[in-house]
């Protein structure tokens, strides 16, 4: 049933994708239905694999990297869902849509250790953690997402190329917008996150915070969010350099992400 | 029943002519009935526009039909047949569903994909169907026009792109600026081309003006004018900020805008981006505004060449509004022709013989001690019946001959009798506008 549902998920976000690039090269009412239609139908059904998996191993299916991949992957879908319908941006899904993809993909590539779960993970912490950390992860992703079309749509008015895609893109100030709600969403989400995670910590070590890697570099984000976050606020932050910089910060969520396994758990 | 196309427009006739032959839409109604006075001309609808005078009509005498309106359009205005007759094109059958098709969508437009035309045929018709001058075929040709410019307008990008500078500046204000209802213009100098790109972003939304002039009282006048606030041009970088949009086009022979400036201005605004439109010459804003992060500086050169980038993609969207079509051109000539007399007497006969042969059959089969010649009898029977139920609507239908009214008949009579399963859209379109 799980294997079903998965490759359900897959072959749905893969059409999804292809409409959303084909979005980006014709402009179609059709393609832009449908490409929406379609990914709202692989995120039906990869929530139904993920539920189906926790029911049938008892837990929240992500404690190992394959569970994980797929858990990040559905909340970046989930996220997007939600933005494009507050702010009507398909051309987002041109670039948030493959990178949800490539992640699934990655995760079915992966062997599913089969493996007890580790008494440290039955916490309810911890799957409070876990979720809010994935949730403010899948922010960060649409935000940078944003980013690297406002840095195009940015250098197509500056050197003043009106192509196809210039006329697909939003304007500078929906994208600045949009990355600004993903960041005031994120970043109370990654905050909470990180102290529960601490909380859980103490539970299963007897200690907040032991700084191991993935604590360590758990706090360098939530700074570079914070800074982001706070130069918008005072300085006004924004354009250019908020882009570059959430981009940066999702690079580094990225790499801690995946190159780095808790002390705890692993 | 044919469809004929009879008019002039900007292709084939100068402004001169076109008003000479112009009907006012205040007094359409003396020409719609003159119209259909005409001999063999059953239907009628005038389209009367600054472009294109047309008249669209039906009659089935084509040749007869087009003769008479080429003259009756140079006897109402009072002209000589000859001054206008080179000026005339007319169309018939498939080539005038065409034109008419092309017209409606815009694609006969002095500007390719402009959008008024299609407004002024549907209060053209509306007038015609007012003075009941356009009877079934037109109202249901013209029904067909407007949903096939429909069509034409959502599937392909055809209207989409600004065509006109003050329009094109607009629309790169939208890509940068997003929803313009809280955005501020300012107008530096006047010109002609400043204040239409100011009214241009007034109608898309734009919360209010700011006008500076070297002379104070000009400014004044203009922001009056626009309903908006004059500045004096002294304190030009005290207001500055306050903008998002800047149009400027003043007479100096020197930058008045320097990336100084900018940079100042930037900051006031918390780094929010605001888009220069320098339309002077020599040049008021100095182009390394535009390296300023924030500051978004455009010259009436890439506003033209933006136009032109849309003019010609329009002209590719135009191939795509052709297919579109041809294809509803079959259509709807397949429907033109089922009103035709003679297949539809064929055609009734045929679906009634149809069923007095299924329900004889029907009978016989299951008769097991039948008389011998009784199978003959009911055969005779049946027949005798049917002829005597075909014999009113047929003698109707020749006898009505010409006139709207035969085609009423024809085209209830398909429908009644399920003659044809023609494909139909009857989308009716409202003539709201």
């Amino acid at each position: 049933m799980t294997h079903m549902f998965f490759f359900l998920t897959v072959a749905l976000y893969g059409c999804a994708v292809a409409a959303y690039l084909a979005c980006l090269i014709r402009t179609s009412p059709l393609f832009t239905l449908w490409s929406g239609r379609l990914l709202a139908a692989g995120f039906t059904a990869h929530l139904l694999s993920t539920i189906h998996l926790a029911s049938k191993v008892k837990y929240l299916p992500l404690t190992n990297m394959q569970e994980s991949l797929s858990f990040f992957s559905l909340a970046i879908v989930g996220g997007f869902i939600f933005f494009e319908r507050k702010y009507k941006v398909t051309s987002l899904g041109s670039f948030i849509a493959p990178v949800a993809l490539m992640m699934l993909i990655a995760s079915s590539s992966l062997h599913p250790e089969v493996r007890q779960l580790h008494p440290v993970l039955q916490s309810n912490w911890f799957w409070f953690h876990a979720l809010l950390a994935f949730a403010s992860y899948a922010c960060f992703t649409i935000a940078a997402g944003v980013a690297v079309m406002y840095l195009t749509q940015r250098y197509f008015l500056k050197t003043k190329h009106f192509g196809a895609l210039f006329q697909k893109l939003p304007s500078l100030e929906t994208m600045d917008d949009i990355s600004y709600r993903c960041l005031t969403v994120g970043f109370p989400l990654l905050t909470v996150a990180i102290i529960s995670g601490s909380i859980w910590s103490e539970q299963a070590t007897g200690s907040y915070w032991i700084w191991d890697n993935k604590q360590t570099w758990s706090l360098i984000i939530w700074f570079i969010y914070a800074a982001l976050l706070h130069g918008r606020l005072t300085i006004g932050w924004r354009g250019k350099r908020a882009a570059i910089l959430s981009i940066v910060g999702f690079i580094i969520v990225l790499f801690t992400f995946l190159s780095m396994k808790h002390s705890i758990t692993w | 029943m044919n469809i004929i196309v009879v008019g002039l427009s900007h292709k084939t006739a100068t402004v001169e002519i076109r008003e000479k032959v112009a009907f006012s839409p205040n007094q359409i109604e003396k020409p719609l009935a003159e119209l259909i006075r005409l001999e063999g001309i059953i239907e009628g609808v005038i389209v009367s526009t600054c472009n294109r005078v047309e008249i669209y009509a039906t009659t089935r005498d084509i040749a007869g039909g087009i003769a008479r309106i080429k003259r009756f359009m140079a006897e109402y205005h009072h002209l000589a047949f000859e001054a206008i007759e080179p000026h005339l094109y007319s169309y018939h059958a498939e080539a005038a569903i065409r034109h008419v098709f092309r017209v409606a969508s815009s694609l006969d437009s002095m500007v390719v994909g402009e959008p008024q035309i299609l407004g002024q045929i549907k209060t053209s018709y509306g007038y015609a169907a007012e003075f009941k001058s356009s009877g079934i075929i037109l109202n249901r040709f013209l029904h067909k026009a407007f949903s096939v410019a429909k069509r034409v307008r959502t599937e392909t990008k055809i209207a989409s792109s600004a065509v006109s500078v003050a329009f094109a500046a607009v629309e790169l204000a939208k890509k940068i600026l997003g929803d313009l209802s809280d955005k501020t213009v300012m107008l530096i100098g006047a010109g002609e081309m400043c204040e239409l790109a100011a009214k241009h972003f007034l109608n898309s939304g734009a919360k209010g003006v700011m006008v500076t002039n070297r002379t104070f009282e000009r400014a004044e006048r203009l922001a009056e004018e626009f309903g908006g606030e004059a500045v004096p041009f002294e304190s030009l970088f005290e207001h500055l900020h306050r903008a998002d949009i800047v149009l400027s086009s003043t007479g100096a022979p020197h930058c008045i805008i320097g990336p100084k400036d900018a940079v100042e201005v930037i900051k006031r605004r918390r780094f929010k981006p605001i888009f220069f439109i320098d339309i002077a010459v020599p040049r008021d804003i100095d182009p390394k505004v535009d390296d300023v992060e924030n500051a978004y500086l455009f010259t009436v050169d890439h506003l033209q060449e933006i136009v032109q980038a849309n003019l010609a993609q329009r002209s590719l969207e135009a191939e795509k509004a052709e297919e579109i079509i041809d294809q509803e051109i079959g259509q709807f000539h397949k429907w033109l022709s089922t009103l035709e007399v003679t297949p539809t007497i064929v055609a009734l006969r045929n679906r009634f013989d149809e069923i007095r042969r299924a329900e004889l059959d029907k009978t016989l089969a299951g008769w097991k001690d039948l008389p011998p010649d009784a199978a003959k009898r009911l055969e005779s029977l049946t027949v005798a019946i049917m002829n005597k139920l075909l014999h009113a609507p047929t003698s109707v239908l020749k006898q009505s001959g010409q006139g709207g009214r035969v085609d009423l008949y024809v085209d209830a009579l398909r429908q009644l009798f399920e003659l044809e399963a023609l494909q139909r859209d009857d989308e009716e379109l409202e003539l709201e506008e």
